[in-house]
C-alpha cells in the first residue's frame, strides 16, 4: 500500500487550464512485476542485460506490424490542442500527463533511432537516446494513462495516445520491466479463467447464495445457472460482479431481466471473466489468449449467443475486437449481433413491452449517468452510431423517474474518465486515481447542487470500484455509485413476485451490508 | 542565350528538392500503406459505412472539425493558413501551367490575398506557441523554425505581390522550363531568390519532419476505419499466423 500522503485536489468552481508544475507525478509508479507474474506471460522477469537493444528492436517490430503507431508518431504537429484534454493533466498539472508530451517520451526514442532527422539532427527536433532516465519517465508515465482516448477524440489527426501507451508498455514487458497489478492478473486468467483467481467451485458456491438471496428478497426462483450446456446465451461478465459493490447488484439485475424475459442462460466457469487486460499491456497474443477461452466455452456449452454484462474496456474488447481475435462465430446464431451487451439485451426487451417496471421502487434516488470511456469512444450498441449514449440512457429512463445529465462537455464522446481505467485501477496508484477523479467530481458536484442529483450509474466494473474507493476523498459517500442493472433490478417487476413492503425493508438492510462489505475490501 | 550559373544552380537545387520531396513521400505512403492495422480502433461515435467515412475524413480535411471541437483561437489561426495556403499555391499554378486554365486566371486576385491569411494564421500560430506555456513545453526548436521559414517564404511573396514586383513573365518562362528540362534564366532578384531557396529547403525537408500530418491524416485508423466490427472479421495477415499453432 502507498500510504505517501498527497492532497485531494479542489473542486473548482470555474474549471479553468491550470498552469503546469514540472514533474509533480515524477514520482508515481506502480509496483514493478516480479518474475512470477511476468513468465506466465513470457516476458522475463527482470530488466534483460542488453534491454536497449532489444528495446529498440521491439519499438522498430511494433512500428511495422500497427499502422496507429508508425502513423501516430510522425503525424504530431505540436498543435497543442490536447494539452488540456487528459484528466490527468487536469488533476496533477504535471506537463507529462498532456497527451502530446506523454507520447513525446516515446516520440523522442523514435525520433533519434528512426528518423533522418533525429539521427542527425538529434536538438533541432528533441530526439532523444533511451537512456534509463528515459525508461523510468516511460515506466511513470505510460502508467499514467488510462488509455481513454479522450485526446484522439480532438486531435486533428485523431492521435490516440492510448496506442502510444500500450506499445511502450508492451516495449517495456519485452525488456522485463512490467507492472504488477496488470500481469498478475491477466496470470490468473490464464491459470484459472478470471480476474480474481476464483475457482469454479467458490464460484457456484457465489451463485447459490446469489439465489437464495433474490429468492428471499422476491419469492421468485431466480436462477444463476453455472457451465450449464445447451443454454442459449453465455453470460460473460466482470469477475467484480460475482462480489463486489455495486458490481453485484447489477448481476441480479442481469438474472432477472433473463429470468423474467424466458431467456436460458449461463456463466462458464471457463470463461468467468469479461476483462481483459491483455489491452491494456497492448500485447495482442495475451489479448487473443484470454479472447479464446470465450470462444472455448461458448463451443464446450453449445450456446447460440454471447452475452456481455457490465463492463467498460471490456465491452470494448468485446465489441471492436472479438470478432478479430476469436472468430468468425459462424456457429452461433446470426440473428443477434455477436456479441451482444448486456444494456441492449434490456433495451430490446423494453422496447417489444417484454418487462413491466415500477419506476417508483427508484425514487429514494435522482440520477445521472457516466459515460465510461471504452464504451464511449472505442465501441458502439445498437445499430446506429451513438446507440452507446441512447441505449444505457433509455434504460435507466425506463426505471427510474428522476434522472439529469452531466454538463455535455464532459459526457459521451467527451467523457472523462473515472480516473482507474487502463490498468491503473491498483492501490499503489492511489494519489494519481484521486487527482485524474478531478473532472468528473466537478461535474458530479454540479449536478449534485443544481438538480439535487443524488446517485451516479455506470456500466463498467473499474468505473464502479473507482468511483467507491475516490468518492469519500470528494465528500462523497462510497454507496452513491451504483450499476444501471441494478436500478432494472430494483423496478422490475417478476412475475409472481412478494407484496412490496417486506422488499423495502429488505432493502435498506442490504445498503448497510454494502457498505461494511466495501470498508472490508 | 547564355544561362547564368545563378539560374542553373536554383534549377538544379529545385530538381533535387523534387527528386527528394518525391521519394520521401512515396516511401511514406507506401510504409504507411504496407503496416497493417490489425485492430479496428475508430474513435467512436464514427460512421457505419465508407460513404460516411469519406464525409467523417471531408470534415477534418476541409473544416478540421476535430481542432475546432478542441481549440479555437489554434483552430482559426490553423485554418486561416491551411486555406490561405491552398488558395495561394492554387494562384501559382499559374507559373507551371501554359497557356493559363480560365479558372486559374479567375482565382488571381483572391490568390493574392490567400497569402494573407497565411501571415495572419502563422503569427497567430507563433504567438499561441510562445505565449501559453502547454504549448510552450512542447515545442522544439525545429517547431519555432518551421513557422519561421513558413512565415519567410510567404512575406517575401507577399513583399513581390503587393510592393516590389517580380518579372513573372521571366518567372514563368524558368519554371515551364524546368518542366521541360529546357532551362530558361531566372531573374537575379535578391527577393525572388531568396523567396525560392525557402520553398526548395521547405521541400526538401517536408518528408523527414512533422509535415507528414499531410499524408497521415488519410491514414490514422481513428479516423479513416469504419464501425463495422461485429459484421465483418477484421484481421491482419501477421495476426492470422497466430492462427496456425
Ligand atoms: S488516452 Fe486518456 S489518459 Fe491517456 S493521454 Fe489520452 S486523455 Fe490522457
Ligand atoms: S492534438 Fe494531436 S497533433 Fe496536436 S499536439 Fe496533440 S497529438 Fe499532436
Amino acid at each position: 500500500m502507498a500510504d505517501n500522503k498527497f492532497d485531494t485536489p479542489e473542486i473548482r468552481e470555474y474549471p479553468i487550464i491550470p498552469k503546469l508544475q514540472r514533474d509533480v507525478m515524477s514520482h508515481s509508479k506502480p509496483f514493478i512485476a516480479k518474475e512470477p507474474h511476468q513468465e506466465p506471460l513470457g516476458f522475463p522477469g527482470e530488466l534483460v542485460d542488453d534491454w536497449h537493444d532489444v528495446a529498440i528492436k521491439k519499438m522498430g517490430d511494433l512500428q511495422s506490424k500497427y499502422r496507429s503507431l508508425q502513423v501516430y508518431l510522425d503525424s504530431c504537429v505540436k498543435c497543442g490542442a490536447c494539452t488540456d484534454k487528459c484528466h490527468y493533466y487536469v488533476g496533477t498539472t504535471d506537463p507529462k500527463n498532456m497527451p502530446v508530451a506523454r507520447q513525446d517520451l516515446y516520440r523522442k526514442v523514435y525520433r533519434r533511432y528512426f528518423t533522418f532527422a533525429g539521427k542527425y539532427f538529434p536538438k533541432l527536433v528533441g530526439a532523444k537516446d533511451l537512456t534509463k532516465e528515459v525508461l523510468d519517465d516511460w515506466y511513470s508515465y505510460f502508467h499514467q494513462c488510462s488509455q481513454c482516448r479522450r485526446c484522439s477524440v480532438y486531435c486533428p489527426y485523431g492521435i490516440d495516445t492510448a496506442e502510444i501507451s500500450m506499445a511502450a508498455r508492451e516495449v517495456m514487458d519485452t525488456i522485463g520491466v512490467g507492472q504488477k497489478y496488470c500481469n498478475e492478473i491477466i496470470g490468473k486468467v490464464h491459470k484459472i479463467g478470471n480476474n480474481l483467481g476464483l475457482p469454479g467451485p467458490a464460484l457456484e458456491d457465489t451463485l447459490e447464495g446469489l439465489e437464495e438471496d433474490v429468492e428471499e428478497d422476491t419469492g421468485v426462483a431466480v436462477k444463476f445457472p453455472l457451465d450449464v450446456k445447451g443454454a442459449d446465451v453465455l453470460l460473460v461478465t466482470p469477475s467484480a460482479d460475482f462480489f463486489a459493490e455495486p458490481h453485484v447488484d447489477g448481476l441480479i439485475g442481469y438474472a432477472k431481466v433473463f429470468h423474467e424475459a424466458g431467456i436460458s442462460w449461463t456463466i462458464s466457469s471457463h470463461a468467468s471473466e469479461a476483462a481483459n487486460f491483455g489491452m491494456f499491456i497492448g500485447s495482442y497474443e495475451n489479448m487473443r489468449k484470454l479472447a479464446l477461452r470465450i470462444r472455448e466455452a461458448a463451443l464446450e456449452l453449445g450456446v447460440k449467443r454471447i452475452v456481455f454484462g457490465e463492463c467498460g474496456h471490456a465491452w470494448r474488447v468485446a465489441y471492436s475486437f472479438l470478432n478479430t481475435l476469436a472468430g468468425p462465430w459462424d456457429f452461433l446464431d446470426q440473428n443477434y449481433p455477436i456479441p451482444q451487451h448486456i444494456c441492449e439485451v434490456t433495451h430490446g426487451l423494453i422496447e417489444d413491452n417484454k418487462l413491466k417496471f415500477d419506476k417508483s421502487k427508484n425514487d429514494d434516488m435522482v440520477l445521472t449517468y457516466h459515460d465510461s470511456c471504452n464504451v464511449a469512444r472505442a465501441s458502439r450498441m445498437g445499430d446506429k452510431p451513438g446507440g452507446q449514449f441512447a441505449i444505457p440512457r433509455n434504460v435507466i429512463k425506463a426505471v427510474c423517474n428522476n434522472f439529469y445529465d452531466m454538463s455535455s462537455d464532459t459526457i459521451k464522446e467527451g467523457t472523462f474518465c473515472c480516473g482507474g481505467g487502463g490498468g491503473l485501477l491498483t492501490d499503489d496508484l492511489m494519489e494519481l486515481r484521486v487527482k485524474g477523479a478531478l473532472p468528473r467530481m466537478e461535474a458530479l458536484r454540479k449536478v449534485v447542487e443544481d438538480n439535487g442529483v443524488t446517485h451516479m450509474a455506470a456500466i463498467c466494473a473499474i468505473c464502479k470500484s473507482q468511483f467507491s474507493k475516490v468518492f469519500p476523498y470528494y465528500d462523497f459517500t462510497m454507496d452513491q455509485i451504483v450499476s444501471v442493472h441494478q436500478l432494472v433490478s430494483n423496478a422490475i417487476i417478476l412475475t409472481g413476485q412478494n407484496d412490496e413492503n417486506e422488499e423495502n425493508e429488505e432493502k435498506d438492510g442490504k445498503n448497510h451490508s454494502q457498505r461494511d462489505i466495501d470498508e472490508a475490501a | 542565350m547564355q544561362i547564368s550559373i545563378l539560374s542553373i544552380s536554383i534549377a538544379a537545387l529545385f530538381y533535387l528538392a523534387f527528386i527528394i520531396l518525391a521519394y520521401g513521400l512515396v516511401f511514406k505512403v507506401l510504409q504507411y500503406t504496407k503496416t497493417p492495422a490489425p485492430l479496428k480502433i475508430p474513435t467512436m461515435p464514427a460512421p457505419i459505412t465508407k460513404a460516411g467515412v469519406i464525409f467523417r475524413m471531408s470534415k477534418e480535411v476541409v473544416l478540421f472539425e476535430s481542432l475546432f471541437k478542441s481549440s479555437k483561437a489554434t483552430w482559426l489561426f490553423g485554418w486561416l493558413f491551411h486555406f490561405g495556403l491552398f488558395l495561394d499555391m492554387l494562384r501559382h499554378l499559374r507559373y507551371f501551367i501554359d497557356p493559363i486554365w480560365t479558372w486559374v486566371l479567375i482565382i488571381q486576385p483572391f490568390g493574392k490575398y490567400g497569402s494573407i491569411l497565411m501571415f495572419i494564421g502563422l503569427v497567430g500560430l507563433l504567438i499561441r506557441r510562445i505565449v501559453v506555456d502547454r504549448v510552450r513545453y512542447i515545442s522544439a526548436p525545429s517547431d519555432y523554425l518551421m513557422l519561421v521559414l513558413i512565415l519567410c517564404i510567404t512575406s517575401t511573396g507577399i513583399a513581390m505581390s503587393f510592393y516590389l514586383g517580380a518579372d513573372v513573365i521571366s518567372v514563368k518562362s524558368f519554371f515551364v522550363g524546368l518542366l521541360t528540362f529546357d532551362i530558361q534564366n531566372i531573374p537575379a532578384d535578391p527577393v525572388l531568390i531568396s523567396h525560392l531557396i525557402m520553398v526548395a529547403l521547405l521541400m526538401i525537408i517536408f518528408p523527414y519532419s512533422k509535415l507528414l500530418h499531410a499524408p497521415g491524416l488519410f491514414f490514422s485508423p481513428s479516423r479513416n476505419q469504419v464501425d463495422n466490427a461485429r459484421e465483418n472479421r477484421h484481421i491482419a495477415k501477421w495476426a492470422k499466423e497466430l492462427e496456425k499453432n
